[in-house]
């Protein structure tokens, strides 16, 4: 088991009178791959910069190895930055700007040496040393960058957006180098993104931020299977956030219809919100589907169509490797591993689109009926796993 | 195109205002009262080598003060709230604004033996203290009158300066004055020359100043050059002085450029 570096403990910020952490407690363990991930405004860089030293949270406390460090400044932290546009020293080479923190600390030259080619190595830039930075593209930019911080041997490196300025190409090439070198090097990383999809990919664990608090923690398939609210649902990934009732445990009612579900520990017919992923619906001949709704737009994605179809006025987006051509009429079937049932929040019918949604679906001849009934919810979780 | 079709009129103006009286500068050092080729204005010009001297010393003593004054206070104004930050930039500015003239001749009026400073020290029985007609008061005006020049280049500088630099360096491992010398103080030093030099150019040439402020042995070039042009009626040996004030101040310059590695310099 990997131990704890650094915890957070009831940590709140405010600037102006505006509070932009509000109450964060978090512990990051070492060697983990962490993402902060939440819209800007979320208060994510806010927490990096607490952790680096950069900002004094207004109360709460920050410890490193059990120590108390709110009073330390960020020059005695044993934590690197890779900062957002990378911030390296225009007036020194690629060499002088990796060794430049061992210099700070009278590192032997021989050992400087030795340490900066090795990680010239890592990041692959032999050969650039005596280059100024603005003589590099923003991908090598980006490498000395994190070169520079990883040079020192820090316990945690924390990095700000650090793709945010590369191309899509670039990004997903230094997405895999990075975390082969977190994995190589065995050092803590907590990664500040906005990009769900880079989050997802690269960290052991995503903390889900918006409006200053913690929504969410958890690994990738956490976040994305169980998210815990609609905000959750909604910015990891695209989702139809539906009102239901949940009717009894494994029993949620979507539409005056009862649907099987995998969900349960909630009140009988507490008033839930129901997520369903664009990529788990199945669309089949109307006459079969559980539900049934035409087809309004359909784009093309490359690896599928992302298809709108509406629902008497609810709008579902469905993505689908079959064309399905707008007017058509359709069904869709829905299995209990596609739902997903959380309580309502804060963040209820904010988004997903349910404003119209009606509950009158003439073409549900028995509203007793439990959906997805015939599968055992014993057998279904067994399928999910 | 366009554009330098837009630079005409200044360039218009250069030739006749600059290149043309350089090349009458030129003549006249180069010539006698006969209009005859002659070395002799150089040679005669060269022999007031001492006051040469004195006048680059007394400039470099002003620019190096000008620095360790303007530094700190262009640093302050850059790190001050925008709103905060103009009106400080105004008070700097504020003098220029008034006459050279005056602002040196208010001078003399604190500094003498009977000014306002040495009969307020008379009220406690103390001086009055030699405050004017030396060295120091020499260069205490150049400080004076050529501080905003050193402070503007600057701030210019100083107020681009990318905060993150800043923390970059902080999170390597500096503290507060290892991130003034490894970073700060760098990525400043293209203000520095152009503080310098502006600072330099005007100091090495001024006559007013030590006219009003210094004693007869605080003469400097730019006032015999000024002697020669009126008293003394002998343009060509005041041309020849010029046409040597001018090849110092290149030289100074060049060697500035040299010492702070040619690319950081742009300006001159």
């Amino acid at each position: 088991m990997s131990k704890e570096l650094i915890r957070l403990v009831n940590c709140r910020m405010d600037f102006d009178g505006e509070t932009v952490l509000d109450s964060i407690n978090i512990y990051f363990n070492d060697s983990e791959f962490l993402t902060l991930l939440g819209p800007s405004g979320c208060g994510k860089t806010t927490t990096l910069r607490i952790i680096g030293g950069f900002l004094q949270p207004t109360s709460g406390d920050v410890f490193f190895d059990g120590v108390r460090i709110n009073d330390v400044p960020p020059h005695k932290r044993r934590v690197n930055t890779v900062f957002q546009k990378y911030a390296l020293f225009p007036h020194l080479n690629v060499y002088e700007n990796i060794a430049f923190g061992l210099r700070i600390a009278k590192v032997p030259n021989k050992e400087i040496d030795e340490r900066v080619t090795e990680m010239l190595e890592i990041v692959s830039l032999r050969g650039f040393e005596k280059r100024k930075p603005d003589q590099l593209s923003g991908g090598q930019q980006q490498r000395v960058a994190i070169a520079r911080a990883l040079v020192n041997r820090p316990k945690v490196l924390l990095l700000d957006e650090p793709l945010g300025a590369l191309d899509l190409r670039l990004r997903k090439d230094m997405q895999n180098e990075l975390k082969r070198i977190q994995q190589q090097l065995g050092i803590t990383f907590i990664y500040v993104t906005h990009d769900q999809e880079e989050a997802l990919a690269m960290s052991d664990t995503v903390v889900v931020m918006d409006k200053g608090r913690i929504q969410q923690i958890g690994t990738p398939e956490d976040i994305y299977n169980e998210p815990k609210n609609a905000f959750v649902a909604d910015f990891i990934g695209e989702s139809n956030i539906l009102d239901g009732i949940m009717r009894a445990d494994y029993v949620v009612e979507i539409f005056g219809r009862k649907f099987r579900c995998l969900d349960r520990g909630f009140e009988p017919n507490e008033p839930v919100d129901v997520v369903i992923r664009p990529e788990d619906v199945d669309i089949v001949p109307a006459d079969s589907g559980h539900l049934c709704g035409t087809v309004t737009s359909v784009t093309f994605k490359g690896v599928h169509y992302d298809t709108i179809v509406d629902f008497k006025g609810f709008k579902w987006l469905i993505q689908t490797t079959d064309l399905h051509r707008p007017g058509e009429y359709i069904g869709i079937k829905l299995t209990p591993n596609d739902i997903h049932v959380m309580k309502k929040s804060a963040y209820s019918g904010m988004f997903g689109d349910y404003s119209s949604y009606s509950a009158e679906y003439d073409e549900i001849n028995d509203p007793d009926a439990v959906i997805g009934g015939e599968e055992t919810v014993e057998e279904a979780l067994n399928n999910e796993e | 195109m366009k554009s330098k079709a837009l630079a005409s009129p200044y360039i218009l103006w250069m030739v006749i205002f600059t290149i043309v009286p350089l090349a009458v500068v030129a003549y006249y050092a180069f010539t006698n009262s006969a209009g005859e080729f002659t070395l002799e204005n150089l040679a005669n010009a060269a022999t007031y080598w001492p006051t040469f001297l004195r006048s680059v010393g007394y400039a470099i003593a002003a620019c190096v003060i000008c620095l360790i004054m303007g530094y700190p206070v262009a640093y302050v104004i850059a790190q001050t709230g925008a709103s905060a930050q103009r009106i400080l930039y105004l008070l700097v500015m504020l003098p220029m604004c008034m006459s050279f003239l005056l602002r040196t001749l208010a001078w003399v009026a604190l500094l003498r033996d009977t000014g306002l400073i040495n009969t307020f020290l008379g009220f406690f029985g103390v001086g009055p203290l030699p405050l004017i007609r030396n060295a120091g008061s020499v260069i205490m005006g150049m400080v004076y009158n050529y501080l905003p020049y050193m402070i503007m280049p600057l701030y210019t500088v100083i107020v681009k300066l990318d905060p993150r630099l800043i923390e970059a360096a902080q999170d390597l491992g500096c503290d507060s004055v290892q991130t003034f010398r490894r970073v700060i103080l760098p990525l400043s030093l293209p203000g520095i020359v152009s503080g310098i030099t502006m600072v330099f150019v005007p100091a090495v040439s001024t006559f007013y100043i030590s006219q009003k402020l210094g004693s007869t042995s605080d003469v400097l070039i730019g006032d015999i050059v000024e002697r020669q042009f009126k008293s003394a009626q002998n343009p060509y040996l005041g041309a020849a002085m010029s046409l040597l004030l001018m090849v110092i101040v290149f030289i100074s310059i060049g060697l500035m450029n040299k010492f702070t590695g040619d690319e950081e310099v742009t300006t001159i």
